[in-house]
């Protein structure tokens, strides 16, 4: 087996387990909820028409917004919680709805017959109605296991860990095989328990009751696994997303430090966003918590609000974001200031409003950048973007859409006197290629991307300041800036990393294949150029 | 004098007050150990008549008796197990076995699980299905007779005061009707069971019937002996519902008196 495959299965106890730990009890509850449901839609009109048309409504929300919605619903607390709510909702219509179905569907005759041998009507509904309707309802359960299987890979993004994690990671690193992994095992285990159900519907009309028991037991103990890790969490440690606002900070006290190490059995969670960066920095805090003792918890591919509000709310301890986007999206500030000025303001105001600690800055910017060919660069002497302007109106520029739209690129436009250059959309993957080939001249990307070395580009400088600093900062939920072994650990991240120094980690990740855990230790070491 | 077992008093059925009641004022009563057969056509409202005698339809007005007791001041549920009811498509629960079926009623009134299954098994003894033969089968499993037997079997379970027979033998082939209709008359007379059966078929309830009652449009227009009805009949509709059987047993006895050589000026 390939390192890289090893390294796939290695991680798949613990997504596999976190999938089944959302996905099989929340197919229960929905059971437990759905099938009372749909009896009462069809013992009561006045209640079917609005129950139906709730459901199917929360239906057509995207999956990917609902699991977003519970997060907001629930005040921030991302993990667990949301995705598991999200996930219940998602199995609700298939089962009220076959459940509805498969009691209309009972034959008129077999009704009058379970009344005249004098059944009372919750015998009728238990011993002839919901029998003969079963396997109806099962086909609707079947098709809930298949949706919240697979909608499971979704709840990556709101800090819960699945088998997306696969899917997502390998979408941001652009690893095929991971990708394929992923799906590989959600499918394997939607089909499992579509199976094992499935198996139970044919040994019961087969009246193999020996069958029957195995595939129940079988479908128990996936209950049981999935739900082992839940409760085994919320006692041993008292939080792990379900419990938030408990005091981790005990073993802080001065004495604990010197006989202990530091962070002995402290469960650390680090929060990320999903781009490559945000993997080798989760990475590199990883180490640091691990090396003082503690555990890392990694919740990946974080939506950017999402995990802001989880480390206000302490849900997640630490994690990287940038002061340009703080902001923008978190102060709600519309026009830029100096990077060292911002560095300053962000720190203060997100201690004021929401008592999280900026513990500092790692040293670099992934800011937007403009980059051209560096053959062009030196022959042409282009250095900074001030000199694209006499060019300007035989230049083309690559970039996102979405970059075109935004106020930054107005205000470099009118800074520079770059109203004449001619824009190409294009997606941010293919830009670099497209400047290295030559199809544009030059591509608005961003400064830490690894493809600028990768394709041999050059950034120019930004004298005028006109793009918003983005500088990368360490930030501290309200607890765990309390920690104080934590914040020791940390510390040594703080003004380490120049911006050459993550281009090339991210470059050894992005374009070598290098795993971000080795390219986090490589920058650790200094030498993050693999070369 | 015995208590009739089934007896009604003017009983009006109105589904909806702007029409014509499905059963207007109809008065009948079933002695003990008799079988009476509600014939008509559809629509004549003689099945309306046969479910509000166990309320599975309620009467809109009169009194209905059973063993002597108004049905109205009984709890309906605890009304129907004293009632044995055979079913039109005979109405066996096709998830349960042919025991379970049986054993229905039995278990509903709560009856001790040796009780049961020594009634289950007698029963279908009596209806010629060997119980353990049959007994674990699924209805599925049974032709279309056998499953009309464990239909009879499950009506007399639970030693009911009277039976209601709806079209008990309308989805069977014409030997098997036979064969049945015999074998319930037997089982009738050595267990004295009072039935009454709904039928649109005069030729069945004039086999079957110690007693015809008419209907006709929600009204009863004669009720009486197979033989009052052959001699007398009330009026022209009655007159011409059993002319058929009438006409039947006249062709057969004329081909009995036929030789072969004139069979084939018959068609």
């Amino acid at each position: 087996m390939s390192p890289r495959l090893q390294l796939l299965f290695e991680q798949l106890p613990n997504l596999l387990g976190g999938h089944l730990s959302l996905a099989v009890p929340a197919i229960f509850v929905g059971v437990l909820i759905s099938v009372p449901l749909g009896i009462l839609c069809v013992k009561s009109a006045a209640v079917r028409g609005p129950v139906m048309t709730v459901i199917s409504l929360v239906q057509t929300v995207p999956s990917i917004a609902l699991l977003a919605i519970m997060v907001a619903v629930l005040g921030g607390t991302i993990g667990y919680r949301p995705a598991f709510i999200a996930l219940l909702v998602y199995s609700i219509l298939p089962i009220v709805r076959n459940t509805i179905v498969g009691l209309d569907g009972v034959d008129p005759a077999m009704k009058e017959a379970a009344r005249a041998v004098g059944m009372r009507p919750a015998q009728q509904l238990l011993k002839v109605e919901l029998p003969l309707a079963f396997p109806v309802i099962l086909a609707g359960i079947r098709t809930a296991t298949v949706w919240v299987v697979g909608i499971a890979t979704l709840s990556t993004p709101v800090g819960a860990p699945s088998l997306g994690n696969y899917i997502f990671s390998g979408l941001q690193l652009r690893d095929w095989q991971r990708v394929l992994f992923g799906c590989v095992a959600t499918m394997t285990l939607s089909l499992v328990l579509d199976q094992l159900i499935a198996l139970i519907e044919t040994s019961l009309q087969k009246r193999r009751m020996a069958v029957v028991w195995a595939a129940t037991a079988g479908l128990a103990t996936l209950l049981f696994v999935g739900l082992a890790p839940q409760l085994f969490r919320s006692t041993a440690n008292g939080f792990a997303g379900m419990a938030t606002g408990k005091s981790r900070t005990s073993s802080a006290t001065p004495g604990a430090v010197d006989k202990l190490p530091p962070l002995a059995n402290q469960h650390i969670r680090i929060g990320a966003k999903g781009f490559t960066e945000q993997l080798i920095l989760t990475e590199l805090i990883a180490d640091r918590v691990r090396a003082a003792g503690g555990m890392p918890k990694r919740l990946g591919n974080m939506g950017s609000t999402i995990v802001f509000d989880a480390l206000a709310k302490n849900t997640v301890d630490v994690y990287v974001d940038y002061t340009g986007t703080l902001w923008s999206t978190v102060l709600k500030e519309p026009e830029p200031i100096g990077r060292a000025a911002m560095r300053v303001a962000v720190a203060g105001r997100l201690y004021d409003d929401y008592g999280i600690v900026a513990l500092g800055s790692l040293g670099f910017e992934n800011t937007y950048a403009l980059v051209v060919q560096a053959d062009q660069a030196s022959s042409r002497g282009l250095r900074t973007i001030a000199d694209l302007t006499p060019l300007a109106g035989q230049l083309r520029i690559g970039g996102d859409p979405e970059f075109f739209g935004r106020p930054e690129w107005e205000r470099v436009r009118s800074l520079y006197g770059l109203s004449g250059i001619q824009q190409v959309g294009m997606d941010s993957t293919f830009m670099y290629q497209a400047v290295a080939d030559g199809q544009v001249d030059v591509a608005a990307g961003f400064s830490t991307d690894g493809r600028i070395d990768a394709f041999n580009l050059a950034v120019l400088d930004d004298p005028e300041e006109a793009f918003p600093p983005y500088d990368a900062v360490l930030l501290l939920s309200p607890e765990a800036a309390e920690n104080r072994p934590l914040v020791a650990a940390l510390r040594p991240l703080v003004n380490r990393f120049s911006v050459a120094e993550m281009r090339a980690a991210n470059r050894s990740v992005d374009e070598d294949g290098t795993t971000p855990r080795e390219a986090a230790q490589l920058l650790w070491s200094g030498n993050p150029v693999a070369e | 004098m015995n208590v009739p077992a089934i007896e009604l008093e003017n009983v009006t059925k109105a589904y909806d007050p702007g029409k014509p009641p499905a059963v207007r004022a109809v008065s009948l009563s079933v002695a003990q150990g008799e079988v009476l057969a509600l014939v008509g056509g559809s629509g004549s409202g003689k099945t309306t008549t046969l479910k509000m005698i166990n309320r599975l339809i309620e009467p809109t007005s009169g009194s209905i008796r059973v063993m002597g007791d108004e049905v109205t001041t009984v709890d309906p549920v605890l009304l129907r197990r004293s009632i044995g009811y055979a079913f039109q498509g005979v109405g066996l629960f096709p998830h349960l076995t042919v025991g379970t079926n049986v054993a229905v009623t039995p278990h509903l009134l709560g009856w001790e699980a040796d009780r049961i299954r020594a009634r289950v098994d007698e029963l279908l003894t009596l209806v010629d299905l060997p119980p353990e033969i049959y007994r674990d089968r699924l209805p599925a499993e049974l032709s279309g007779g056998q499953r009309q037997r464990v239909g009879f079997a499950r009506a007399l379970a639970a030693e009911p005061r009277a039976i209601l027979m709806d079209e008990p033998f309308g989805a069977l082939d014409p030997i098997t009707r036979d064969a049945l209709q015999t074998e319930f008359r037997d089982l009738q007379r050595k267990l004295s069971l009072s039935v009454v059966i709904v039928t649109h078929d005069m030729t069945e309830a004039v086999l079957l019937a110690d007693r015809i009652a008419v209907m006709h449009e929600g009204v009863l227009r004669q009720l009486g002996t197979p033989h009052e009805l052959l001699t007398a009949p009330a009026d022209d509709y009655v007159a011409q519902l059993i002319e058929t059987p009438r006409r039947h047993s006249d062709f057969i006895e004329s081909l009995m008196h036929t030789d072969s050589s004139g069979a084939g000026e018959r068609s």
